[in-house]
């Protein structure tokens, strides 16, 4: 698909080690501006070590990683969340001793841009988190705790917002709730890279998929010009 | 009536322990880090303050106001550049570290100020006492205890009303993902430590007030505030204005029976709590 | 195509000869050197006793104390009491130091397990302050300014007139050659002990816990009791080195016998500056002291906070001390432990 501009975010040549373990051999992957991009592959492909590498907690080769045109592969966490790529942690990781509001409202630390998502109408998109804003962030359920931890990386009005296995652990049920508020998240101006064990659920919101396996990926494209058996062979290796 | 006054006396002096324990406490709380060096620290300030009262000649109570923001400075740089590298799984490094810190830091005022006992100026007002009914109680430990009181609502207010106090509770919780919110741990942990060492000013001024200090004197003053801690439970700052005034009762109650039994009442009160309750008194939930 | 665990290195079989012909120079010493280096060499093997049992706490067993000074002066004035108001002779009263330490370090351990971390760290301290304060209240002993042996029970101490005899020596100096024998016996005792508790399982253990606790349990590691085990073993080898250490001072109070700084201070540094967690650490970190405390010693406050200062840096530039500098470059293991799986199909591959 051609795109008129640069894209938003990408990665080049992107390694990850953990100690003497290589977890990612060279990534390329790119975002452009209002897409919504989904990584699939098993467990231990590195999808989570991908997201982490953007997101800064890996640092890595400045150029390693670009966002709007800039270098930012070196830089900390803190600093790339203050230029607008947000993420879901994979787990949720809402903080303990925080209540729902306040868990919210500390999404807003490092970045207070204008723009559309305030407290207000992150309750508007997730109504029951109104209900529970002074409980403790972690004494809802897990889908609850999956809305509180998208809600905080709303909150700083990011311009990517990465989203990692935000299905974990949740009920079908739960997930489709959840998923329904991507097209808001879209229209408030976010692009998403969405990382999905659930594949059927990658495809249905990706605007493209790119699936990986140990550490490299192995296909890419529109959903719709894929194929379940290049999506098979991409995702546990071909052996035919 | 004199038990009554003595236990009275008891629970002001409290107020100096748990002073002396706040800055303890918040540094625990936020990061896990027990500085070995925090009773000496205490001891360094009581000598800022003494040199600004030589220097510039004000009132004690100035001279620690004065004090303030240079010790936050102070404690803000240790733990930027040097405590923050003791920081990770192994509790060796910053044990060792602060335990190096705490003998050095003793030693530099030993040469700096020789070991002569000194102790800040009083007046009148220091030393006057107010009467309550039957009992005559001293303004210092007045002063002290409210003082005490007065930080720990503060830091109670900081910790719960502020955003600074919402990112020191995620840092605490989980310092990765408080980085995804655009909070530098580090930083955080550096001004942790910058307002524990304005407690310690706050500390230091009641205890020049109050008594001769040496430059030998601050692992006792550790003792005592760890003491309080302990029995106040971890993360409780409440918990330890009472473990304060547990050791302080425990304090006077022994020196009423036998001067010579003061310091080993306040232990053996420590560790009768620590045999009942390990955790303490009122322990946080999730450590 | 049978394998087997081992642990020597072509090293460690250098190491071993010539150790045994360094503790024969030391056995002969008295026999060539002046008082002044027997009197060195004695606080050097004392100190290295108490740098050993240290490490064997914190280093193996993950346990770090700053209360080690009550094992130290509660055998010290065990010694000094069995002497005094028994009549016991000094030196077998060394064993009543070990074993008066051994008993008060059952209720230490009793109260200082249910503290973790910087809070054991001190719990232990506040123990052993309790201690002194109590033993400061025992007038027979001389209560808080202390007292002395009694000069027949050190002029007819075991051996003394046999080495007075033998190597044509006065009473003083005699005793001095004795202490400095029993602190070799100790120093070798305590060497070879903790060496051969490392290569059991009990010393696997103690490492598996030390490194991750929940690991170890899972694997059956009883935790707690490994715990009580090298607790009750550093304090009980503390209180011999500390009845050893007063026997030859033969003059006792409490501020000295519990000092922080004597005790436990100097302990920590020699460790943490020679390397922790080996047995060849303490060993460099002593010679290193005491080089330092001859070369500094008249500047009081200055070595204590260079001592300091080392230590804070040798913790933050070089966390494996000095002797874990030298074995990470040169991969040298004088005492090693770490077993090896040879025999079979491995035997082709190095280490």
């Amino acid at each position: 698909m051609a795109h008129l501009h640069a894209p938003l975010l990408k990665t080049a040549g992107l390694i990850a080690h953990y100690g003497d373990f290589q977890a990612l051999f060279g990534v390329d992957i790119e975002l452009n501006a209002a897409e919504t991009v989904a990584i699939i592959g098993a467990n231990g492909a590195g999808k989570t070590t991908l997201m982490r590498s953007i997101a800064g907690i890996l640092r890595n080769q400045s150029a390693a990683v670009s966002f709007d045109g800039q270098h930012i592969g070196a830089q900390p966490a803190d600093e790339i969340m203050a230029q607008g790529v947000a993420m879901v942690p994979e787990g949720r990781k809402l903080f303990p001793s925080l209540s729902v509001e306040e868990n919210l409202l500390i999404g807003t630390y490092g970045r207070k841009s204008g723009g559309h998502w305030t407290l207000d109408t992150v309750y508007d998109l997730f109504p029951i988190l109104r209900e529970r804003r002074n409980n403790p962030g972690t004494a809802l359920s897990g889908g609850q705790q999956q809305m509180v931890a998208i809600g905080r990386a709303l909150m700083s009005n990011p311009r990517v917002l990465l989203c990692d296995e935000i299905s974990l652990g949740l009920a079908p049920v739960i997930i489709k709730d959840i998923y329904k508020a991507v097209p808001a998240i879209k229209a408030a101006g976010a692009s998403l890279i969405v990382v999905e064990q659930d594949i059927s659920q990658a495809m249905a919101v990706a605007d493209r998929v790119y699936c990986m396996m140990e550490g490299r990926v192995t296909l890419s494209g529109a959903p719709d010009t894929l194929s379940r058996e290049d999506i098979h062979d991409a995702y546990f290796g071909a052996s035919h | 009536m004199i038990w009554v006054d003595t236990i009275i006396q008891g629970i002001l002096l409290g107020g100096l322990y748990a002073l002396f324990a706040s800055g303890l406490s918040l540094v625990f709380g936020i990061m896990r880090l027990v500085n070995l060096a925090h009773g000496d620290l205490i001891v360094m300030g009581a000598y800022l303050i003494l040199l600004l009262v030589t220097i510039l000649g004000v009132s004690p109570f100035l001279a620690a106001l004065i004090a303030m923001p240079v010790m936050f400075c102070l404690g803000w740089a240790l733990q930027k550049f040097l405590l923050n590298l003791t920081l990770g799984d192994d509790i060796l490094p910053p044990l060792l570290v602060t335990f190096g810190l705490s003998i050095a830091l003793q030693n530099a005022l030993l040469e700096t100020f020789s070991a002569d006992s000194q102790r800040l100026p009083t007046n009148a007002l220091t030393t006057a006492s107010v009467q309550v009914g039957p009992i005559s109680l001293g303004v210092m430990p007045l002063l002290t205890f409210g003082s005490a009181v007065l930080v720990i609502v503060a830091l109670n207010q900081l910790f719960y009303r502020t955003e600074l106090g919402r990112a020191f509770r995620a840092t605490s919780d989980d310092p990765t993902t408080a980085s995804l919110m655009g909070i530098k741990p580090a930083n955080i942990f550096a001004t942790a430590t910058g307002i524990a060492f304005v407690i310690v000013t706050i500390a230091a001024l009641y205890l020049g007030l109050r008594a001769n200090f040496d430059p030998s004197i601050g692992p006792a003053r550790l003792v005592y505030a760890f003491q309080a801690v302990i029995i106040g439970g971890l993360g409780s700052l409440w918990g330890t204005l009472l473990g304060g005034i547990i050791i302080g009762v425990a304090q006077t109650l022994g020196a009423a029976i036998n001067p010579e039994w003061q310091i080993l009442a306040g232990h053996v009160a420590f560790l009768l709590v620590l045999l009942v309750r390990p955790r303490g008194l009122f322990p946080r939930a999730n450590d | 195509m049978a394998y087997s665990v081992t642990t020597q290195t072509p090293a460690s079989r250098i190491a071993a000869i010539a150790g045994v012909v360094l503790i024969g120079v030391l056995i002969m010493l008295p026999f060539f050197a002046g008082r002044g280096t027997i009197q060195d060499m004695f606080f050097i093997l004392t100190m290295l006793v108490l740098a050993q049992f240290w490490n064997l706490l914190a280093g193996y067993g993950g346990l770090v104390s700053i209360g080690q000074q009550a094992f130290v002066g509660m055998g010290a004035y065990a010694l000094f009491g069995v002497v005094i108001l028994w009549g016991m002779d000094p030196v077998p009263a060394i064993l009543c130091a070990g074993v008066a330490a051994l008993v008060i370090a059952v209720p230490t351990a009793f109260f200082a397990f249910r503290l973790n971390g910087a809070y054991f760290a001190i719990g232990t301290w506040v123990i052993a302050e309790v201690v002194r304060l109590l033993v400061a209240q025992w007038k027979a002993l001389g209560g808080g300014t202390g007292t002395s042996l009694p000069r027949d029970a050190t002029r007819d101490m075991w051996f003394v007139s046999t080495i007075e005899d033998a190597l044509g020596l006065r009473s003083a100096a005699a005793r001095d050659v004795l202490a400095y024998w029993l602190a070799l016996v100790l120093a070798l005792a305590t060497i070879g002990g903790i060496y051969w508790l490392l290569r059991t399982r009990r010393g696997l253990a103690l490492a598996a816990v030390r490194d991750n606790t929940e690991a170890a349990k899972s694997v059956g590691v009883d935790a707690d009791r490994m715990k009580w085990i090298v607790f009750l073993t550093s304090a009980f080898g503390t209180g011999l080195a500390g009845g050893l250490i007063y026997m030859q001072k033969a003059r006792i109070s409490p501020d000295a016998a519990f000092s922080v700084t004597d005790w436990t201070a100097y302990v920590i540094f020699i460790v943490v500056i020679g390397g922790i967690g080996t047995i060849e650490g303490p060993i460099v970190g002593v010679l290193v002291f005491f080089a330092l405390q001859t070369l500094l010693a008249d500047f009081g406050s200055w070595y204590l906070m260079t001592l300091g200062v080392l230590a804070i840096v040798v913790m933050l530039v070089a966390p494996r001390g000095l002797w874990g500098l030298l074995s990470e470059r040169t991969g040298l293991h004088l005492f090693p432990i770490r077993r090896r799986l040879t025999g079979g199909k491995l035997t082709s591959s190095k280490e």
